[in-house]
C-alpha cells in the first residue's frame, strides 16, 4: 500500500491530489470564517453589532452568502467577451491558490519543496493582476475599465517595493525557501531573533504593500465605490463574483502567511523552551490578518495621486536603500550579524 | 526649505497617524454597540409617529367613518378612493374605503382632515409584503387594523391632543 502511493504514478497522483484538497479545504472553511471576523471587527471598531443572525452569532453568515452567490443569476453584459469574461474570475482565484503550493505551515509541511519559493510566490502573485485586467476589460463598460487599469498600475508599483523588502530577506536569510527562512530565524532568543527586529522598517513597509497588492483598504481604488461604483466588479454577479471575492480574501491570507514566515519566524515559538509547532504559525497569521482588519476600520481611502507617490516616491528609495544597507550589515557583520544569519550558521 | 517642518515629517514617517488612530480604533471595539438589535429591540416612538393607516370604531363597535369623503380630497397622492351609500338605518356610511399603499407618501393630511378621527396612521411600520396586490388597502383590512391597533392608537391620539 505504501509503494502504491510512493511509487506508482497513479499512486503519486493521488496522494499529490489529497495533500492538495488537505491544503484548499480547511483554508476555504477557514476563510468563511475570517471574512466572518473581517466584518465583525470593522462592525465592532464602529460600534454597529455586524452579522449576528444566520447561526450562533452569525458564525454561518459566510455560508448563507455563499449560498446566496451561487443561486443567483449570472448577468453578462451586452457585448461582453464571454469567455475572458469568465475567465478573468477563475484567474484570479487560481492564482491566489496555487501560490499556496509553497507556503509551509511546520517544519516540512508544504506540497512543493522547491528552492526558489520566494520567487514563486511573487511570481504569482504578479499574475493576479491580469485576472482583474481581463475582468475590466471583457465587461465591455468604462468603470470597470477605468477600475481595472487602477488595479494594475498600482499593483505592478507596489510589486516593485515587495520585491526589494524581499531581496533584504533573501540576502539575510541566504535562502529563497521558506523552510530555509524560518531555519535562519531560529536563533535562541525566541521572538527576538526573528527577522522583525532587524528589518523593523521594511516590516511596515511590506504590510503596508500588502494592503496595496490586494487592493484593501486604505488602497481599494480600484473598487472605490464613490468614483468607480465597484472597480472591475461592476459587471460581475453570482457565482464569477463569488470567485473574485474569494481570490481577493485568499490573496490577503496568504500575505498575513508571508509576513509571519518571513518577519515572525514561521512556526518558531515566540519563548524559548515552548515547542514550535502549527499552532504558532496558525495565531502569527490570525494576529496579522486581525491588524489588515483593523487597518480597513481606521482608514479613510487615499487618492491616487498620493498613493502613486507612496509607491514610487518613498516606499521604493526606501526599501531599495535598505537593500543596500543589509548588503554591507551582511557582508560586514555589523550589529553582531544580526543580518547576516547564515553566517552565524543558521 | 527654510521652513521644513520636521516635527510634521517625523509624525508621517513614524506613522503616528495611523497608531493613534488603531489605539482608537481598539478603544471603540469594546465600547457599548450604538445600534439596536432590530427584531428583537425597537427604537422609541413619537406619539405623532406615521405608519400604516387603520379605520378606528366607536367604543361600541359603530364604524366612525361618515363618508365626507375629505380625506379622499386632501390626499395628494390620490392614494384613497371612497364610495359611499345610505345605510339600511339612514345613516351615510362608506361601501368601499381602498387605500392605495403603494401611492401613500404618509403624510397625515387625511388624519388631520377627518372631523371623527375615523382614519389614523398608527403606530405600525412593519407592513411589508411580498406581492403589490397586498399593498391595495380596502375596507375590512383597514377596519381590522383599527381593532388590532386601538389601545394604542388610542393611548397616541390623547397624549398627542394638548398640541393640535
Amino acid at each position: 500500500m505504501y509503494d502504491f502511493f510512493t511509487t506508482t504514478t497513479l499512486g503519486m497522483g493521488l496522494t499529490i491530489v489529497g495533500q492538495i484538497f488537505l491544503l484548499v479545504i480547511p483554508l476555504l472553511l477557514a476563510l468563511a470564517f475570517l471574512m466572518y471576523a473581517d466584518r465583525k471587527i470593522w462592525a465592532a471598531v464602529m460600534m454597529r453589532r455586524g452579522p449576528n443572525v444566520v447561526g450562533v452569532f452569525g458564525l454561518l453568515q459566510s455560508f448563507a452568502d455563499f449560498l446566496k452567490y451561487i443561486v443567483k443569476e449570472v448577468v453578462f453584459p451586452a457585448g461582453a467577451d464571454k469567455v475572458v469574461f469568465l475567465m478573468a474570475p477563475m484567474v484570479t482565484l487560481v492564482m491566489s491558490l496555487i501560490a499556496w503550493a509553497v507556503i509551509p505551515f511546520n517544519e516540512g509541511w508544504v506540497l512543493s519543496e522547491i528552492n526558489v519559493a520566494i520567487l514563486y510566490v511573487f511570481a504569482v502573485s504578479s499574475l493576479e493582476v491580469y485576472g482583474v485586467i481581463m475582468g475590466g476589460w471583457a465587461s465591455n463598460s468604462k468603470y470597470p475599465f477605468l477600475g481595472s487599469l487602477r488595479s494594475a498600475a498600482q499593483m505592478i508599483s507596489y510589486e516593485v517595493s515587495i520585491g526589494l523588502i524581499i531581496i533584504g530577506i533573501i540576502i539575510s536569510s541566504g535562502s529563497m525557501n521558506f523552510g530555509g527562512i524560518v531555519a535562519s530565524q531560529d536563533g535562541g532568543y525566541g521572538m527576538f531573533s526573528w527577522y522583525w527586529l532587524p528589518h523593523f522598517p521594511m516590516l511596515i513597509l511590506f504590510f503596508i504593500s500588502a494592503l496595496a497588492e490586494t487592493n484593501r483598504p486604505p488602497f481599494d481604488l480600484p473598487e472605490a465605490e464613490s468614483e468607480l461604483v465597484a472597480g472591475y466588479q461592476v459587471e460581475y454577479s453570482s457565482t464569477p463574483f463569488l470567485l473574485f471575492m474569494i481570490g481577493e480574501l485568499v490573496a490577503v491570507v496568504l500575505m498575513c502567511a508571508l509576513i509571519s514566515l518571513m518577519f515572525f519566524g514561521g512556526w518558531l515559538s515566540p519563548i524559548p523552551g515552548l515547542p514550535d509547532g502549527i499552532f504558532w504559525m496558525v495565531s502569527k497569521m490570525l494576529i496579522v490578518f486581525f491588524f489588515f482588519s483593523m487597518v480597513k476600520a481606521i482608514t479613510p481611502r487615499y487618492r491616487y495621486d498620493q498613493l502613486m507617490r507612496i509607491g514610487w516616491k518613498i516606499f521604493l528609495p526606501m526599501s531599495l536603500a535598505w537593500v543596500v544597507f543589509v548588503a554591507f550589515a551582511a557582508k560586514f557583520d555589523w550589529f553582531w550579524g544580526a543580518y547576516a544569519r547564515w553566517g552565524m550558521g543558521g | 526649505m527654510a521652513d521644513f517642518d520636521y516635527g510634521r515629517a517625523a509624525k508621517y514617517f513614524l506613522l503616528a497617524d495611523f497608531v493613534k488612530g488603531f489605539g482608537l480604533g481598539l478603544r471603540y471595539m469594546f465600547a457599548p454597540k450604538v445600534t439596536l438589535n432590530y427584531p428583537h429591540e425597537k427604537g422609541p416612538l413619537s406619539p405623532r409617529f406615521r405608519g400604516e393607516h387603520a379605520l378606528r370604531r366607536y367604543p361600541n363597535g359603530e364604524e366612525r367613518c361618515i363618508a365626507c369623503k375629505l380625506c379622499e380630497a386632501v390626499c395628494p397622492a390620490q392614494a384613497i378612493t371612497i364610495d359611499a351609500e345610505p345605510r339600511d338605518d339612514g345613516s351615510r356610511r362608506t361601501t368601499r374605503y381602498d387605500i392605495d399603499m403603494t401611492k401613500c407618501i404618509y403624510c397625515g393630511f387625511c388624519q388631520e382632515a377627518c372631523p371623527v378621527d375615523a382614519i389614523v396612521e398608527g403606530p405600525n411600520f412593519e407592513f411589508a409584503t411580498e406581492t403589490r396586490e397586498e399593498l391595495f388597502y380596502d375596507k375590512d383590512k383597514l377596519l381590522e387594523n383599527g381593532d388590532r391597533w386601538e389601545a394604542q392608537i388610542a393611548r397616541n391620539l390623547e397624549i398627542d391632543a394638548p398640541y393640535r
